[in-house]
């Protein structure tokens, strides 16, 4: 018998119109992987991350995260169950301070916002959690910069510690490497690395050589249907991704 | 019977009066996405301004003419000194800023005009009745009001459906970014719009002049149903403020009879007297409270959702 | 250290209280205690905007409801504050509640037009309690007590009253803005669905802010019908509510004491502008114009680095 997977999808489908961004998706992520999922521009991607993120509700079929059914649950208590995601498009808190953006997770991670007295700056539990998280991003030097102000790559290098602070579960990442110089791309996936032992996570990411170096799993998508999965090594090999995909690019 | 026709007649007109000031709100909203509060001291001026230059010409028309320019004048004069500063700015500042100009024109009205009520004389050709069913008379100016309210509702839609600048307005509504990058004079487009919206809060005042009693303020009630019209129609979108204008003027006007018979036969006399009007006044804001609670963005969005 | 301006403010705010002021005391008690009571519900209402970002144009409907909680309380011969504090504050709640739920449905505009209406709303079903004066509103036959001790009869009491509850609610909007909820709050209005995602629930963090807002400003109208002896529809109106605003933008909506500030503006510029004309708001108007656009960060902002 297999073990539960972390994530599974069940008939999956939305459409926008007469567009159809996902197409009877079933798939299947199993616990401590990393697994990418690749695809052309418009294969539904992103609209398969914000599905299963919570931010977009599938017309049918089903989001399972630990064998629990999760399709109807608001995006905040996914969260509560350690569904995490980073973004394609940065966002983090600009008003706030490096630390505090971390700060804010490990909070939302440690329960209740209901308090009203304490100074929230001033708890060190939360300012533990948060240090240790920019520690591996390598943010330290930064934690008192008002985030709006850091530069593009360590806007990455934070969205990837306030996912940390979070403690993950299942942490989703759009797009991490989107942008990323050659060395910078490199430290990220070395960060990548080491959190894929402490939590499952799904990739969407259009850099293939961080995709085959990282994932345990590729799932190639086309038109809103998966066109194969399986290994990194088993995806090179494979004739029809060659043709659609890989073909174009390489 | 009759009763119930006449109140949806005034209904009616009352919507139409709305949708005039609305127009121009919810254009002004939709292509400069610029809150103006202030619209409403231009109705106001629009009927200051018909008593004014009745009593000067000694006609009606000419005074309502007068009146539609001069208030469209005040408004590019507002737009030019003060509202093109605050384009682009928090929602918040144009809220305080325009709301500094209500206070400004209203006390500006009761320093030139005095505090009592004014009233403007109807004309005679539109005085008196008009039969329109058996049985059933209406005041001749307030058919004549629906009917001029209506041409300009058919005026304006057929200017934003069938023109240049109205395509330019429209696009402005659903995307303001792309209006700038096509090469259009944004000043231009905004100078346009604005007249025009305060051309027709000001003839608004000035048909409704022969109706109410005009006195400082009056403007600011009506400032407040005209925006629970844009929010229910959806902002930008003149169809949607023709469609909640109508709705609020019937809910208002019919309402008051309704809610105040219901309260009649729950209270005693006196007590719902007094407190029908009150519950009554309540109700458009009930509906407005309602079609948010389900339509966040209003009935007609002119951006969709 | 840096001395915080609160300090100054409180200071200031004290020094009637200890001054001799001869024959201008009653004058003076006045309009403090009315900077002192507005500057609590420009407190309220800055915790809403300037924390959550929640751009209330209702808020003045609180006043109305702590000025009426008064008011009815007073008719049923109920004037102990032990009464009149719990049932003013629960009052506010019952409003709050399911008007703020229904309010946070709306983003943007809608949102500072749902919250007019609802403010409207609560003008016009105060002008229909006809028992308690309808439309002309009520006078009230006493003020407000603490058991037998009466500490809002005399004008330095009532003045020390509200300068202490101005400090506490100060103190208790300062404490939460920097709290955990007050983060949580000032991280919704920055990007609502980034903090959602970490798994707090942005409608809950801005309802609770709305409540505490809402009883925090019905106090405020309970002072000012106390300081009145008189609770009217008016304390509703929407006019009303757009003073407020201007109170906290004026002040500058980024800090806290900046509602004190922004209070003592208005009620001072009021003030002034009336003694040279009684149409002051021909002056008022056009002043406030010039604030908006030239004027931008508020009082508070003022000698702070531009960044």
């Amino acid at each position: 018998m297999t073990p539960q997977p972390k994530l599974s999808l069940r008939g999956l489908c939305k459409r926008y119109g007469a567009l159809v961004v996902t197409d009877d998706l079933s798939l299947d992520v199993q616990r401590g992987t990393i697994h990418a999922v690749i695809g052309p521009n418009g294969a539904g991607k992103t609209s398969l991350l914000n599905q299963i993120f919570g931010s977009v509700t599938p017309d049918a079929g089903s989001v399972w995260l630990d064998g629990r059914d999760i399709t109807d649950l608001p995006i905040h208590r996914r969260a509560r169950l350690g569904l995490i995601r980073s973004f394609q498009i940065v966002s983090i808190l600009p008003e706030f301070s490096v630390l505090e953006n971390v700060a804010l997770a490990a909070q939302a991670k440690a329960g209740s916002s209901f308090r009203f007295f304490r100074a929230a700056a001033r708890e060190t539990v939360l300012n533990d959690a948060a240090r240790l998280a920019l520690a591996k991003v390598g943010l330290t030097t930064v934690e008192t910069t008002i985030a709006g102000g850091l530069s593009h790559g360590e806007k990455r290098q934070l969205e990837l510690a306030i996912a940390l602070a979070a403690q993950p579960g299942l942490l989703l990442l759009d797009e991490p490497l989107a942008g990323a110089g050659v060395e910078e791309a490199a430290r990220l996936i070395g960060i990548l690395r080491a959190l894929a032992g402490e939590c499952t996570i799904v990739l969407v990411e259009h850099d293939m050589d961080a995709v085959f170096a990282l994932a345990d799993t590729v799932t190639v998508l086309a038109e809103g249907r998966i066109l194969a999965s399986g290994s990194p090594a088993e995806i090179r090999q494979d004739a029809a991704v060659r043709a659609v995909y890989l073909g174009d690019t390489c | 019977m009759t009763l119930l026709v006449i109140q949806a007649l005034n209904g009616v007109q009352l919507g139409l009066l709305l949708f005039l000031i609305a127009a121009g709100l919810t254009l002004v909203f939709g292509v400069m996405d610029f809150i103006n509060l202030a619209h409403g001291v231009q109705y106001m001026l629009g009927a200051y301004l018909a008593v004014a230059a009745a009593s000067v010409t000694g006609s009606f028309f000419l005074g309502v003419i007068l009146a539609v320019l001069v208030a469209g004048g005040v408004g590019l004069v507002l737009e030019w000194a003060v509202f093109r500063h605050l384009y682009g700015r928090d929602h918040l500042d144009q809220v305080l800023a325009t709301f500094g100009i209500i206070l400004f024109l209203n006390e500006a009205v009761r320093v030139i005009w005095g505090s009592a009520p004014l009233q403007l004389a109807m004309p005679a050709v539109l005085s008196g009745s008009f039969p329109i069913m058996p049985g059933l008379h209406y005041p001749i100016y307030r058919v004549a009001l629906i009917v001029v309210g209506l041409l300009v509702a058919a005026g304006l839609a057929a200017v934003i459906q069938g023109t240049r600048t109205g395509m330019r307005i429209r696009a402005g509504a659903s995307n303001p970014l792309m209006i700038a990058s096509l090469g259009v004079d944004i000043g231009r487009l905004f100078r346009q719009v604005f007249g025009v919206g305060a051309m027709l809060a000001g003839f608004a005042g000035a048909l409704a002049a022969p109706l109410l009693s005009v006195e400082p303020g009056m403007g600011d009630n009506l400032l407040i149903l005209a925006f629970v019209v844009i929010v229910i129609g959806g902002i930008g979108s003149i169809r949607g403020a023709f469609v909640a204008a109508i709705l609020v003027g019937l809910v208002d006007t019919l309402g008051r009879g309704l809610v105040t018979d219901a309260a009649g036969l729950l209270l005693h006399g006196t007590a719902a007297a007094r407190v029908g009007p009150a519950l009554a006044s309540m109700l458009i804001y009930l509906v407005m409270a309602a079609v948010l609670a389900v339509r966040p963005a209003g009935l007609f969005p002119a951006v969709p959702a | 250290m840096r001395l915080p301006p609160s300090v100054p403010i409180f200071l200031l705010l004290a020094m009637p209280l200890v001054l001799p002021l001869g024959a201008h005391a009653g004058y003076v008690f006045d309009l403090g205690a009315r900077i002192a009571i507005l500057g609590i519900a420009a407190l309220s209402l800055n915790f809403l905007l300037g924390a959550g970002g929640l751009v209330s144009f209702g808020h003045a409907a609180y006043l109305a409801i702590g000025a009426y909680g008064v008011a009815i309380l007073d008719a049923n011969a109920i004037h102990n504050a032990a009464v009149v504090v719990p049932v003013v504050l629960a009052a506010s709640l019952v409003f709050s509640l399911p008007t703020g739920a229904v309010a946070l449905r709306t983003r943007g505009v809608n949102f500072i037009m749902i919250t007019l209406a609802f403010s409207q709303m609560v003008y016009f079903a105060a002008g229909s309690l006809a028992d308690y004066g309808g439309d002309d509103g009520y006078t009230l036959t006493a003020r407000t007590t603490w058991f037998h001790a009466k500490p809002l009869a005399t004008p330095y009491g009532f003045y020390a009253t509200c300068v202490a509850l101005l400090l506490g609610c100060y103190l208790l909007c300062r404490a939460m803005v920097a709290s955990r909820f007050g983060r949580a709050l000032r991280a919704i209005r920055q990007d609502r669905q980034r903090v959602q995602g970490l798994g707090i629930n942005p409608f809950s963090i801005q309802l609770t802010a709305i409540a505490i807002g809402g009883m925090m400003a019905a106090l405020a109208g309970a002072l000012l019908a106390n300081a009145a002896e008189f609770a009217s529809p008016a304390y509703a109106a929407w006019q009303r509510s757009g003073d407020l605003l201007i109170m906290v933008i004026l002040g500058g909506a980024g800090s806290v004491h900046g509602a004190i500030l922004g209070a003592a503006a208005v009620v001072l510029a009021e003030e002034a502008l009336g003694s040279v004309t009684e149409h002051w708001r021909i002056l008022y108007g056009p002043l406030l114009v010039l604030a908006v656009i030239f004027f931008r960060g508020g009082l508070a902002g003022i000698g702070r680095p531009k960044g």
